[in-house]
This record gives C-alpha cells, structure tokens and sequence, in this order.
C-alpha cells in the first residue's frame, strides 16, 4: 500500500503529462520533425530497439574503458603524493587545471591525435579524463583521512615507512576511492557521450551517434527514442554504483 | 628507586602558548598512578610524553622501555574499522615483524582475557561501545608492556560499564605488573584505579597536589565505602578545588 503512494503520484503526473502532449500534437497538427507524439516516439523506440541497445553496450562499454583507464592513471598518481608533500603540491594544480578545463574544448585535439579511423579511442581518452579527478582527489584526501589516534599508535609501535602505508593509509582511503568511483562512474558515461558528439563520427557506433544521426535525418522521433535509452542508461548505471557503494562500505566496516 | 619512566621540569608549548609544565612525575615498576585536572590541564601532553611521541621544548623524559613496551589506551576505542578485533588486537605484533600465525594466536588469547574470546571475528562497528574499549585494551596488553598509558579510556562509558571495566583492568594489571598511568578528570576513578593520584592545575599543567591511597590492589568488594576511600577522594577533591581556584584568582 505504502509503495503504491509513492509510485502511483508520479507516474499519474507521467500519463498526464503524456496523454496533453499526445493531444495537443494531434489537435494542432504540429509537424512530426519538429515534435513526434509520444505514440510515435514509442513506435521508434520498439522499431530500433535493438540497434539502440547495441549502441548503448558500446557506450556503456567506453564509459567503462574510460573509467578503468582513470582509475590505472589516477591511483598511481594519488599513492605517489601521499608518499612525496613536493609532488602533491607541483601535481594540485595540474589535476585541477584539467578538471576545469571542458571536455569539449579538448575534444577536437584527441580526434585528431586518435586519427578519424578510431574516434572511439579519442572517446574512451575523453571520458578516462572526465574521470580522473573525482577518482585522484578521493583517493588523495583518503590516503591522509586516517585517525590521528591511529598514526600515534602505528609511531609508538615503531611501523615502517611501507607498513604505515599499506596497513593504514590505504585501507582508510577505501571508502573515499568506492565515492571516487561512483562519482567518476556517472560522469565517464556523460564523458564519453559528449566526446562522441564533437568527434562527430560514426566510428564508435554509441548513444549520441544514433542521436546526431536521427537528427542529420530529421528523424525527431528516433532522437527521443535514443534520449530515453541514453536516460535509462545513465539513471541505471546510477543505481547499480549506488548499490556496489553500498555493499563495499558494507564490506569494508562489517555492517 | 628504580624507574620505568620520569618526566623531569618538563615544559610543552603549542604555537608559543605554554600547555604544560614545568611539571614532575617519576614512575616506580609496577605503580598506578592516576593524572586528575581540568580538560585542557596537559594530562594527554604528559602520557604523550611519556609515550615518546612528543617531545618537551625543556626538561626532560627518562624512558626505559624498549620499542613495543609501552602501550596507549586513548579515550575512543582507536581500531582501525576495516579489521576485525582479531585482526586489531595483533596489529602491534605484527608491527613489530612477530609471525602472523603467533601474532593472531596470542591476539586470540588477549582478547579471551578481557573476556571477548567468542567476538574475534566481528569488525568494530559491530561491537557496543564497552567491548570496543575492551578490544583496544586487549590490544594494549597483548604486547606485554612494561608502560600502560590510559588517557581518560572510561570517558565515553555509562558508569556500570566504567566500574566493570575498572576493576578488569586492576585484574589485568595484577597479572603482570605493569606500570600505568591513568589520565581521568573523575576524581573518585582516579582514587580507586590507582595507588597515588596527582592533581594537575589549569593549563599550563603542574602539579597541585598528590595524594596516597591506602589499601590494596586490585580493590576488594565495596572499597568504595571504605574511610581510606572517602578520605583519600576528599583530599585530592580538595586539591582540585585548590587548584581551579588559584586559576580564577
């Protein structure tokens, strides 16, 4: 009962919000390039399902690339300023320098390092430095989170140099990398989609190729069709993260 | 008279504001002496003096226990959350380069003493506040140290806890006499934990007054309501009063 008053509100709003849209179109007769009726975008969906879903494997699976590929780079690079202040300190601003700095102003450049023939390593290249930064900062602020009554401990015990690290600093920096991840994991697949849409190219065959194709075409209801899988996808992923966090920690603290 | 450990005219500043000192204290092997005063007095400066992990800008520390003879008890539990109390309580063996196998058997024995034998296994999150303190007490033991240092470990207890967990530790200290010192601001803790209790005023921390307590240790049943109790509580009640006063003088 209680879970029906929480799905039933938005998903009347939904319909409603649906059935005005479908109404109106028809009533005035709007143009179906300019906005396809719900009934036609459903139709789309069903007719390219299953290139939109092969298209969705080969986003999902360079967001997945990106990611790996940001975390063998970050955490390297986040263990090497834990055991050197000099090279956190020269490495900060870089890592922030390219945080700020929009994807789309550097996509152009990895397209042409990439060469035209592979658009999808610039991609996965794109998406890898979306990210780093939440990966390399979470793990930065991890590996010196540890309970100063903690270090005290590990000192009047005499540990070492590679003990205090490995024994301490890493395992307290799990819970910052698992929201590193999760952070990094969201927007790897905004990463690679925006980079898919400057390369501009079918090369990779993902989500936002099937939008600028639909769109070179003027097919508008196919362009809906492939927003809501893009949707579905990345509201997916979200919750998938969400849960791995959740059983990690759990893991991780026993409860 | 031998020594396990001595804080000699010992003075500590942080950023130029004097914390402690010049303050005195001298450790017999195998005495309990209690550290009573007001948050902010330098009671956990001095433990971490004796500890050797800070140092006095003058005076000075005489220690005498060896790496791995001094223990720290602080007023959390201080486990690492990711490790089991196994795991947790063999961490200063293991630190110390002792065989893992022998580090977790004789973890496992500490933590049987302090009467947790059947929750080595559970992580810290899944342990009550008191059998927190009870892991890292066995961890603080299961060293052997020549030195205890208990910096205020009751404080975050409920009083039946604390009173229980008292007399555990005399118990454990019984065993093999080791010197501790025990940091509290409980005055009645302080002269039921401990052969002699010393009085530290307001920060800049120095000692205002010590008082000897009579009786034995571990304490008997109902010690509490015994004259030595009452008397020994009274006086360093009175040097604490002495002491906060001459503060707001």
């Amino acid at each position: 009962m209680k879970a029906l008053t929480t799905i039933l509100p938005p998903l009347a709003l939904l319909a409603a919000i649906l059935g005005v849209w479908e109404a109106a179109c028809r009533v005035l007769a709007v143009p179906t390039y300019l906005l396809p009726t719900p009934s036609a975008i459903g139709a789309a969906l069903l007719e390219s399902l299953p290139l939109l879903l092969q298209s969705a494997w080969a986003t999902l699976l360079m967001a997945f690339q990106a990611l790996l590929a940001a975390f063998v780079v970050a955490a390297p690079l986040a263990l090497l300023g834990a055991l050197s202040p000099l090279f956190r300190r020269a490495f900060g601003p870089l890592a922030a320098a390219i945080q700020v700095t929009p994807v789309v102003a550097i996509a152009p450049l990895f397209v042409i390092w990439a060469g035209l023939e592979h658009p999808e390593r610039a991609i996965t290249a794109l998406g890898g430095i979306v990210a780093f930064f939440p990966i390399f900062s979470g793990l930065t602020t991890g590996l010196r989170a540890a309970d100063p009554d903690l270090m005290r401990l590990f000192d009047l015990y005499g540990a070492r140099r590679d003990q205090r690290l490995l024994r301490l600093a890493i395992p307290s920096a799990v819970p910052f990398l698992i929201e590193g991840l999760k952070v990094a994991g969201g927007l790897s697949i905004i990463g690679v989609v925006v980079a898919e849409f400057v390369a501009g190219s079918g090369g990779a065959q993902g989500l936002a190729w099937r939008i600028l194709e639909a769109g070179h075409q003027l097919k508008t209801a196919q362009m809906f069709a492939a927003v809501l899988v893009l949707g579905v996808l990345g509201a997916g992923l979200y919750g998938l993260l969400t849960l791995a966090e959740t059983a990690l920690l759990k893991t991780w603290r026993g409860r | 008279m031998s020594l396990v450990a001595a804080l000699r005219a010992v003075e500590v500043a942080y950023g130029g504001r004097p914390a402690l000192g010049p303050f005195d204290l001298a450790l017999a092997p195998g005495e309990i002496v209690a550290l009573v005063g007001p948050s902010g007095c330098g009671k956990s400066t001095a433990l971490r003096l004796l500890a050797g992990l800070e140092q006095p800008v003058r005076g000075e520390v005489v220690r005498t226990p060896g790496r791995g003879e001094t223990s720290v008890v602080f007023q959390a539990p201080t486990l690492m959350p990711w490790a089991n109390a196994a795991a947790n309580v063999a961490l200063p063996l293991e630190l110390s380069g002792v065989a893992k196998a022998e580090a977790r058997h004789r973890a496992d024995e500490a933590l049987a003493k302090v009467g947790l034998g059947q929750v080595a296994t559970l992580k810290p999150a899944q342990l009550s506040g008191g059998m927190a303190m009870r892991v890292s007490l066995a961890r603080a033991l299961v060293t052997r140290p020549r030195l205890l240092l208990l910096d205020e470990p009751f404080a975050a207890l409920d009083e039946i806890t604390r009173r229980k967990l008292a007399d555990d530790v005399l118990a454990l200290w019984a065993e093999t006499r080791p010197a501790i010192v025990f940091v509290t601001h409980n005055v009645e803790e302080a002269v039921y934990m401990a052969a002699r209790a010393v009085v530290m005023s307001p920060g800049p921390g120095r000692s205002a007054g010590e008082t000897e307590v009579a009786g034995p240790l571990p304490r008997p049943a109902q010690f509490r309501t015994t004259e030595g109790f009452r008397a020994a509580a009274e006086k360093v009640s009175l040097d604490l009063d002495r002491a906060m006063a001459g503060r707001a003088a």
